[in-house]
């Protein structure tokens, strides 16, 4: 009996689970369609017609992928920075009064879909990388913001009342306890942020933005299915490795540092 | 009469319920009391099938109760719970009227019996009816549990930990309530507590159970004067049972008829007749008295207590 | 305790250095919004002058496009908007303030917008500009901070809603704002729009009410079934992570091979491209919200009002219906809610594959370069979204009173 249980517990992380293998796999698919693209060319070849090329040949790839997660991370980096000390901001005594306010902005800023701020962005500067910068940056502010309040504002107050007890001042308190213990739900909200990114980066190729947007863009144009059907799948995949492996990072931070 | 029958339940290789038989008398109050994990709720909760047992039958006056559909047997045995379960997005009247409601009565009948439950729980229908339950306080709440449990005049009302949320004070008045509706309603109450001050109070008959087995079924005083087995002894208590056989009688029943009016003093105090001895006792400790003059309600004597006759009764066989 | 920590903030608050200590009798926000108002009523122009409707424009000061009395009147009513927003907290008059702003600056937009056409002209365009831009934000802040601390009853807020909108379609309707750019946009598209919004609006609901019809059996199934809930969920998260435009390109695939193989379906309008794959995105993407909160809210129902259900007899058919889903109620609403909004705001996208909506006005404008066009389709997405949340927050609320 107890044998058995011990061979359960060593095959544990040996045998990885199902969900972890299909991950592997996609990242393995991905990996391989990016570096060498022209050998799928077979597969999506019954997608053509009046002999199309099967395989997105007006730019590199990988290229076009390192640019859309490059847009799509500098973007949510600028979105942490702020969202997180704005954050912070309001939820400090002296900025109270914008509390309620900022609150209530989350809640509306989230009934703009993405489309209409990259649209808005463009006029403002013009077409390229930079209102597609813009629209993410703001839109992606929306959940780290959201998160962040939530985060500190859900600190235990007894918590809060021992550290001031301790003799900490304020500055140490929010580095030393509310922050740490704000930390999973800050995380979440970044890879939220960044995963929006990731999708309305690809609108951003409508405005001319350097992405896998515009692979889709392309065959939609172009009316090639094969380029619809890649675009869509490198992006997806894509979008769920970034999603998976920030959630284990995140998981991986909370653990090291024994937040629940 | 509610029969149970080597009523066994298990789950997988561990035995909940072990082979319990015990015969529930009409209109008493009995309680099932135990340590948590004893099987007590799983035995009352196999009364009104809300777990099936493995073995072993429950008759209610001689009916098998697995020949009939479970949620029609449930609907004719009120069934009330610790924390009280009430509805919280129907009002207080609604809640009352929800097993009528499943028996198809009459909306007037309905309305009578929600309002006159109201009243003898001492709530205002006027007031209360159209409260939700988060407007009352957690008494309220647990009488309106109590109420809606009797709504549909049953003649059984399994209580799970009635009055196990409640604050000493409250839940001491809500234990003399329930004494005042057994009495007036005539119900069959079976109640599973695990505290034993509680299963004396309200008991005529107490089962003590440990381990899924049924360890003794008797008269309080019974358990005190005969414990059946060292746990049960244990259990209710060595070092003070003869202060618990004294609260299980009444300075009425006590009461040593006054014949020679001359011997009483005007220091004697006074004590009323619902008293329990063990009170008496200790009214009588704290004043240094000697005796006390019973009184009915009325405040017309009854008769007298010595310290030595309540002493006489604190022996088992007193 | 915390009237403790008030105190000791407090006496830090003395030590204040000057320029602190003396805005401590000013409304922080107010100061803020204030001072960009200013900025941009100043310094930023108020209308853009196009000569039509691509060309960058030629900006103008509120001073050169309004009459001397509207400018003088614009000023006194702002100036008296600014004073309020710095030193009144009381919210009522905060939001009556940032009302009549509001409506001024709007007015003063309508009157530059004549007063700059020449008559007849029907290719010159007058768009708002930055500072009628930051003007609007600034007093709109201003307002919602107000209802926001005005805490209002559900009813009150969409009466307001339905109030709001009522004024805005009459001054539609009464041609105040024909000269502004956005409306001569619309007034060429007039038809289209209609159509294109109904459109939007169909979309929308369609995806949603197939999502409610097929989430809510699978997150009632997520409850009873703990061991697939994670599975269940995990998979209809992985749909929800893919990017919309991905998705939309990936159904076009089967849907447009469905639609080659079988001539029935080509019939019934499925095809690789239109409303069938957007629909179809919509509906898997409206999933994942609905049976999460779906499977919360059963789970949170309290168990000792289930376990009494069942003692008082009630069949498990009626314990779900009238205790356990009702009971969830609010939770669910609050998941079509998530739903309804993103549904909306997705939609636009559906225009990129031909699935039509408001989207096809933002994409033709980007096309274009016509930011008039753009705006004339993302604003109405906007207020849409804004609508339904407003409404559907009010219903969750009236839904969860009586209920803790």
């Amino acid at each position: 009996m107890s044998a058995s249980a011990a061979e359960v517990r060593k095959r544990g992380p040996i045998v990885p689970s199902l969900p972890a293998l299909l991950r592997f796999a996609a990242l393995g698919l991905l990996v391989a369609f990016l570096l060498a693209p022209q050998s799928f060319a077979p597969v999506f070849a019954p997608l053509t017609q009046y002999g199309a090329p099967a395989i997105y040949d007006q730019g590199n790839l990988l290229m076009l992928t390192l640019a859309h997660i490059a847009t799509a991370c500098c973007a949510a980096a600028a979105s942490t920075v702020v969202a997180v000390g704005l954050g912070i901001l309001v939820t400090r005594r002296s900025g109270a009064e914008f509390l309620p306010l900022s609150r209530t902005l989350v809640n509306i800023g989230q009934t703009f879909p993405p489309v209409a701020v990259l649209a808005i962005a463009v006029p403002l500067v013009g077409f390229g990388e930079k209102p597609t910068l813009i629209a993410l940056f703001a839109y992606g502010l929306l959940p780290i913001f959201e998160n962040t309040i939530a985060g500190l504002q859900s600190c235990p107050p007894q918590v809060l009342e021992a550290a001031s007890g301790m003799g900490m001042s304020a500055r140490e308190r929010l580095v030393a306890v509310e922050l740490p213990l704000a930390m999973p739900l800050i995380l979440e909200g970044i890879r939220l942020s960044l995963v929006i990114n990731v999708g309305t980066a690809t609108i951003g190729s409508t405005v001319g933005a350097k992405g896998l947007g515009e692979v889709i863009i392309a065959g939609l144009l172009s009316n090639n299915t094969a380029f619809i059907l890649q675009g869509g799948l490198a992006t997806g995949l894509m979008a769920i490795l970034l999603y998976d492996t920030l959630a284990l990072i995140e998981r991986r931070i909370c653990r090291s540092a024994h937040i629940q | 009469m509610i029969t149970l029958e080597q009523l066994t339940k298990r789950y997988g290789d561990s035995t909940v319920v072990d082979a319990v038989s015990m015969v529930i008398e009409c209109n008493s109050v009995t309680v099932i009391v135990g340590t948590s994990g004893s099987g007590k709720s799983t035995l009352l909760r196999m009364i009104n099938r809300l777990v099936e047992p493995s073995s072993g039958r429950v008759l209610i006056e001689g009916n098998d109760t697995a020949k009939e559909h479970a949620h029609l047997l449930r609907r004719r045995i009120g069934y009330a719970i610790q924390g009280h379960g009430l509805f919280p997005h129907r009002t207080v009247a609604e809640n009352i009227a929800i097993v009528p409601r499943l028996l198809g009565w009459a909306a007037p009948r309905i309305q009578a019996r929600t309002d006159e439950l109201l009243e003898v729980f001492q709530l205002d229908p006027c007031t209360y009816a159209r409260k939700f339950p988060h407007q009352l306080s957690g008494g309220q709440q647990q009488r309106v549990g109590v109420a809606r449990a009797l709504a549909a005049e049953p003649a059984v009302l399994l209580m799970d930990e009635p009055f196990g949320a409640l604050d000493p004070i409250i839940r001491a008045k809500a234990q003399d309530d329930l004494l005042d509706i057994q009495r007036r309603f005539g119900t069959t109450i079976v109640l599973v507590t695990h505290d034993m001050d509680e299963a004396f109070r309200l008991g005529d008959r107490v089962a003590v159970m440990s381990h899924g087995r049924l360890l003794q079924y008797d008269r309080p005083a019974a358990l005190l004067a005969r414990p059946a087995d060292p746990l049960v002894s244990r259990m209710v208590g060595m070092a003070d049972r003869a202060m618990r056989l004294l609260s299980l009688t009444t300075a009425a029943e006590a009461a040593v008829p006054d014949s020679t009016r001359s011997d009483r003093t005007t220091d004697d105090p006074v004590v009323s007749a619902s008293a329990s001895l063990r009170e008496v006792l200790s009214e009588l400790l704290w004043r240094g008295a000697q005796a006390a003059t019973v009184v009915d309600a009325g405040g017309a004597p009854l008769g007298r207590l010595s310290v030595a006759d309540i002493l006489a009764r604190g022996r088992p066989n007193g | 305790m915390h009237d403790e920590v008030l105190a000791l903030s407090a006496q830090a608050g003395g030590k204040l250095s000057a320029p602190a200590a003396y805005l401590r009798g000013f409304d922080r926000l107010g100061v803020v919004l204030a001072a960009c108002a200013a900025a941009g009523f100043i310094c930023l122009p108020f209308v853009v002058f196009k000569s039509n409707r691509i060309v960058p424009g030629d900006p103008r000061g509120v001073l050169e496009v309004l009459p001397m009395w509207a400018a003088l009147s614009c000023y006194v009513v702002l100036s008296c908007d600014a004073a309020v927003a710095l030193r009144i907290r009381g919210a009522r008059v905060r939001l009556v303030a940032a009302l009549i702003g509001l409506g001024v600056v709007l007015l003063a937009l309508a009157v530059a917008c004549n007063a700059l056409t020449p008559q007849g002209n029907k290719v010159v365009r007058i768009a708002p500009g930055a500072g009628f831009w930051v003007l609007l934000i600034a007093l709109g802040l201003m307002a919602t901070d107000a209802i926001t601390r005005m805490h209002l009853r559900p009813r009150t807020r969409v009466l307001s809603l339905v109030v709001f909108l009522a004024v805005a379609g009459l001054a539609f309707c009464h041609g105040w704002f024909d000269n502004v750019s956005i409306m001569r946009e619309y007034a060429v598209n007039a038809e289209r729009f209609s159509r294109e919004a109904q459109r939007h609006i169909w979309l929308a609901l369609g995806s949603l009410t197939a999502a409610v019809i097929v989430a809510l059996p699978i997150g009632i199934f997520c409850h009873r079934v703990p061991r697939l809930r994670s599975v269940i969920l995990g998979t209809l998260n992985v749909i929800q992570t893919v990017p919309s435009i991905a998705l939309f390109g990936i159904l076009m695939v089967p849907l447009g091979a469905l639609a080659a193989a079988m001539p029935l379906a080509a019939d019934l309008g499925i095809s690789g491209i239109g409303a069938a794959p957007a629909v179809v995105a919509l509906f898997l993407y409206s999933l994942l919200p609905i049976v999460a909160n779906t499977a919360t809210g059963l789970q949170r129902v309290s168990p000792a009002a289930v376990e009494a259900a069942r003692g008082m007899g009630m069949t498990s058919w009626q314990i779900l219906i009238s205790v356990e889903l009702i009971l969830a109620l609010p939770v669910i609403l609050t998941g079509i809610r998530i739903v309804l909004v993103q549904n909306i705001g997705l939609v636009t996208i559906a225009a990129l594959i031909g699935g039509g909506g408001l989207g096809v006005f933002v994409f033709q404008g980007i096309g274009q370069t016509a930011t008039d066009l753009v705006l004339l389709g993302a604003i109405p997405t906007v207020g849409l979204a804004f609508s339904a949340a407003v409404l559907l927050d009010a219903l969750v609320e009236v839904m969860d009173r009586g209920r803790r």
